[in-house]
């Protein structure tokens, strides 16, 4: 048997894969039932096979049997042809062949009938789990049932609750309409009992009073020794319809007088309230007025200002008039452009509100951070003040008492004295330190003089040089080759030696600066159409001398002044510059 | 402050003359006249029986002396003493007995109030009104003494007569617009009378002299109305004390309520002072001397002094017995300072209590708790400054500066009552059988 076996399961593994897709084809192919009606055939067939094996084939029924296997073969689907007997033996290929067939075909149906079982013992496990799901909702289903049953109970107790609660409601309702209609009618009866009884009380009260009236009670008396005057000193009037007008005449008037009051006082107040809404509007106009050269930016806004003021003023006309007669419709335009002027106020503080927040949005930090530093400096200062004073009221306190409690006259004397040095000292202290601050200044102006004397040294040393400066040109200008370096210098220009000498030894200046000074001065009186480069000449060199001016002395001014006399009108100007010049030495 | 010597006196009649220069006070069947300066005795009346009322009249000349159980009044004279005047009012009864403002006639109401009797001490003549109406305030004069005010019912209705003083023409009757009608008083300028409806409906009408309903107030329904009314010494308002423990006042324009004082039992109001009466009993020393207790009367009173306490304060109160009529709940007693400053109220549930209102700020500005329950107050009648007693030996001040409690220096004094001189420079203090003057101010003593 095992070799029966092994050989067929050798070559599983390679065929395996091949062969099952075939089977699946096959299996695919003709009608599923019939497969598994095969099947079912096959896994019958080897018990049979095992049982009836020997008896099956024999010598003799050898072809019978290939026929019946053949049929059986075919009835299987399987190449029932391959199975033939043709000479009394049987071939073994096809036979093998066949046989290695219906043992795939068995194997298959092995592992199908494996599978099966799986799926059975799975589909029993799922049947089970289905069954106890099935079970445990059924009992939840009761359970549910239970309890629905359960609310529903509850809620019709509830119900009935209700109903009864609702019906006590409307008894109660109805015993309160009865408490309250009885109360009502027993208010009326006592009402009516109230009235009865004060009217009997009433006739009971009259009754009285005409019994006591017609029995005309002899106590009933006054005893007056002699009557008195009225209070007044009038006598008493007889009562007529004239002292019954009079009596009218002075009620109304104590009322009209009451009246006349009350409405005093009421205009008093209505005056107050007017002058200080006046004075508000004073106050609001001024707050708004300076406000619209420096906002040209809101025209609009000013145009409708404008238009406000304007109205105000009138307004206000009004109002001043109304002090004096309350008119409904002067009352209304005070009231409207009040409330006009008040508008515009607002918006203008909230526009105030937004940029101040914006700029305190800016600067707030830095700005609150120096102001508390301030002050908190501040704050220590006035601390320190006031300890300080304190102390000093102590001090003071202390003294007064010690003057006060100690008889001894030389400590007092003492503590004056002490008092007193200590005003003197004071005072002292004073005047030292104002003469420390004249010191200072003293010092200070020490300090001026000096410097000044150190600079007037420098200048005259200046001077100085320039002065040997000027000596040594002119003494150059005596040689004759100088003559002819200058031709334009001429007779007048010895003449006017002495003032021309401050302007030869100006500082290093250029040849063609000098030169044009000379030229300027002393050639206009020769020719006027010379003057015109002259004074282009000057503008430009003044544009560079300015800076360069001192105060020096200024031998020159009077030739200057001379030969401006000389001078035609024109040239003033030239002249006048070329003294500045000369002045800034 | 210093204190007379005592006097005695019954039935708490003791009255200074309005014009301040002398007091009376009976004492049982004895009427006594003193000058108030030296305190000495100027007249004195012996009068028929034990008296039971005593008035001034307005001009200082006469005083009344009535004798309610015997149906009895008679009048002295003090510029002439054996000038006298008796009137009987016969089997009729008194309940009442009262001067009309000119001094020259009295105004007795008969038993069951059947009849006002008007006697005139210048004739002979006598006058009847009838149908008075027994209420808690049934009659006012204004305050120029020209015109009176009278409650009546006729015919289950409330109606007012205006009466002229002068010679008692009725000037006005109409039918008030109350169920039924408690009390009426004027406004101080004499203008508008002020009617309130009893308790069991909060109603206030304000009628003119001349009769015309002004207006009316009613704060709400259904529940315990009007307990108190008082005009303001100006007439601006009129505040109403009510069984809800709240004050109303009016305004004198358009009569409609200006604000709502509420006497809350937990007082949170910062800017409410609240002045606490602290008692302090005198610790007996071990060294106790013969002397100290021969000398030191004051040894066994309590000492006691004002403390101010920190807010919250709670405020005692006293739950009212429901079941009673009249219960002790609401504000019973207002009063407005003479320049209208001020307004003190009591409210019945926290008797220990008196609360003083700033009228200019319409808040309330001091609560003074005292030890024991609040017996009467006091204005003084020029400055803002309130007098209080609680029934035992001492007086309490209370001014806008602060409190003070003084020790009566009398043994067994207990302060019943109290009432100020005229001119607010000294106080009456009446105990239960004797009196005592207390000058306010020194300077002015001496």
């Amino acid at each position: 048997m095992g070799d029966w076996w092994s050989p067929a399961m050798m070559p599983d593994p390679t065929l395996d894969t091949k062969e099952l897709s075939s089977i699946s084809g096959i299996s695919m192919s003709p009608s599923r039932q019939n497969s598994q009606h095969s099947l079912h055939s096959t896994m019958v067939l080897p018990k049979s096979t095992y049982s009836v094996l020997s008896a099956f084939c024999t010598e003799e029924n050898i072809s019978q049997c290939v026929t019946y296997i053949n049929q059986e073969v075919c009835s299987l689907g399987l190449s029932a042809v391959s199975v033939e007997c043709k000479s009394g033996s049987v071939s073994a290929v096809p036979v093998l062949n066949l046989l290695y067939e219906v043992l795939q075909l068995q194997r298959r149906a092995q592992r199908g009938l494996q599978e099966l079982e799986t799926q059975q013992i799975k589909n029993c496990s799922d049947l089970e789990h289905l069954q106890n799901n099935n079970c445990r909702l059924k009992d939840q289903l009761e359970h549910t049932r239970r309890e629905n049953s359960g609310l529903h109970e509850g809620e019709r107790q509830l119900q009935l609750k209700i109903k009864t609660l609702q019906n006590c409601l409307k008894s109660e309702k109805e015993e309160v309409q009865k408490l309250q209609s009885i109360i009502s009618s027993r208010a009326t009866q006592y009402n009516h009992d109230l009235k009865r009884k004060e009217r009997d009380f009433t006739k009971l009260k009259d009754r009285l009073n005409q019994l006591l009236m017609d029995k005309r009670d002899k106590k009933l008396s006054i005893e007056v020794s002699n009557y008195v005057g009225r209070s007044d000193g009038k006598r008493g009037l007889w009562k007529t319809g004239k002292m019954e007008a009079r009596h009218e005449g002075e009620m109304y008037k104590a009322l009209l007088t009451d009246y006349e009051a009350r409405q005093r006082s009421l205009m008093l107040e209505n005056s107050e309230l007017k002058k200080v809404l006046q004075h508000m509007k004073k106050d609001m106009i001024a707050i708004l007025s300076p406000k619209k050269p420096c906002v040209k930016a809101e025209l609009a806004d000013d145009s409708l200002e404008q238009a406000g003021s304007e109205c105000e003023d009138e307004a206000g006309e009004s109002s001043r008039e109304t002090l004096e007669q309350s008119c409904e419709q002067a009352r209304e335009k005070l009231t409207n452009s009040i409330r006009l002027q008040w508008r515009k106020l607002k918006s203008h503080m909230e526009r105030l509100d937004s940029q101040a927040s914006l700029v305190a949005s800016q600067e707030r930090e830095a700005e609150e951070l120096i102001s508390r530093k301030d002050q908190e400096e501040e704050l220590q200062r006035m601390r320190l003040e006031l300890q300080q004073c304190k102390e000093f009221i102590h001090m003071q306190q202390q003294l007064l008492q010690q003057q006060i409690s100690s008889p001894c006259d030389e400590e007092t004397a003492a503590l004056l004295n002490d008092c007193y040095t200590l005003e003197e000292k004071e005072r002292l202290k004073e005047e030292w330190r104002l003469f420390n601050e004249q010191k200072r200044n003293f010092e200070r102006e020490r300090k001026n003089f000096t410097e000044a004397a150190i600079r007037l040294g420098h200048e005259r040393k200046v001077f100085e040089e320039d002065r040997a400066a000027w000596l040594k040109t002119q003494f150059l200008n005596m040689t004759p080759f100088v003559d002819r370096k200058r031709p334009a210098l001429s007779e007048p220009h010895s003449a006017l030696s002495v003032g021309t000498e401050p302007e030869a030894k100006l500082h290093s200046t250029p040849p063609l600066f000098t030169k044009s000074l000379t030229n300027s001065v002393f050639c206009t009186p020769k020719a006027a159409p010379v003057k015109m480069p002259t004074t282009a000449d000057l503008y430009r060199t003044l544009n560079l001398i300015p800076e360069s001016r001192g105060h020096g002395k200024c031998p020159s001014a009077e030739m200057l002044s001379r030969s401006r006399l000389r001078n035609s009108s024109s040239d003033c100007s030239v002249i006048s510059l070329v003294r500045d010049e000369n002045s800034s030495v | 402050m210093n204190f007379s010597e005592v006097f005695k006196q019954s039935n708490q009649l003791c009255k200074v003359s309005p014009d301040g220069k002398y007091l009376a006070t009976c004492v049982q069947y004895r009427l006594v006249v003193r000058d108030i300066g030296t305190l000495q005795i100027v007249h004195l009346y012996t009068c028929l029986d034990q008296v039971m009322h005593m008035e001034w009249s307005s001009d200082s000349l006469f005083i009344l002396c009535a004798m309610y159980k015997r149906g009895l009044v008679q009048v002295w004279s003090l510029e002439q003493p054996d000038w006298h005047c008796k009137i009987d009012e016969g089997s009729i009864g008194l309940v009442s007995s009262r001067w009309s403002p000119d001094g020259r006639h009295i105004l007795n109401t008969t038993e069951f109030n059947l009849r006002i009797t008007v006697w005139s001490l210048c004739t002979k003549s006598v006058s009847y009104i009838k149908y008075p109406k027994a209420c808690q305030k049934g009659m006012d004069f204004t305050a120029d003494g020209r015109y009176m005010a009278l409650a009546e019912r006729r015919d289950c209705k409330d109606y007012i007569s205006v009466f002229v003083c002068d010679d008692w023409h009725l000037l006005r009757h109409f039918e008030s617009e109350t169920q039924d009608l408690a009390g009426l008083e004027w406004s101080p300028n004499g203008c508008v009378l002020a009617v309130w409806d009893n308790c069991l409906e909060y109603k206030i009408l304000l009628y003119s002299l001349d009769g015309r309903l002004l207006s009316f107030y009613s704060a709400y329904e259904w529940s315990l109305g009007i307990k108190s009314v008082a005009w303001s010494p100006s007439s601006q308002f009129l505040a109403i004390g009510s069984y809800d423990e709240k004050v109303r006042i009016l305004n004198h324009i358009t009569w409609k309520k200006i604000t709502e004082f509420e006497h809350p039992a937990t007082i949170t109001n910062s800017k409410a002072v609240v002045f606490k009466e602290v008692e302090k009993r005198p610790v007996v020393s071990e060294d106790l001397s013969i002397r100290q207790l021969t000398v030191d009367n004051a040894l066994f009173s309590t000492q006691s002094k004002y403390e101010i306490t920190q807010l919250p304060v709670q405020v005692p109160v006293v739950k009212p017995d429901p079941e009673r009529a009249n219960p002790k709940i609401g504000i019973s007693a207002v009063a407005f300072s003479a320049d209208n400053r001020y307004l003190a109220t009591k409210n019945d549930n926290m008797p220990q209590s008196l609360w003083v209102w700033d009228m200019q700020k319409f808040s309330l500005l001091a609560v003074l708790e005292q030890t024991a329950p609040v017996r009467c107050f006091v204005w003084d009648p020029h400055l803002p400054r309130l007098a209080l007693c609680t029934g035992n030996t001492k007086l309490y001040m209370w001014s806008p500066a602060g409190c003070i409690s003084v020790t009566v220096p009398v043994e067994g004094f207990q302060v019943q009552s109290l009432f100020w001189h005229c001119t607010g420079s000294s106080l009456v203090l009446l105990s239960k059988d004797q009196l005592c003057l207390c000058y306010t101010d020194a300077e002015e003593q001496k």
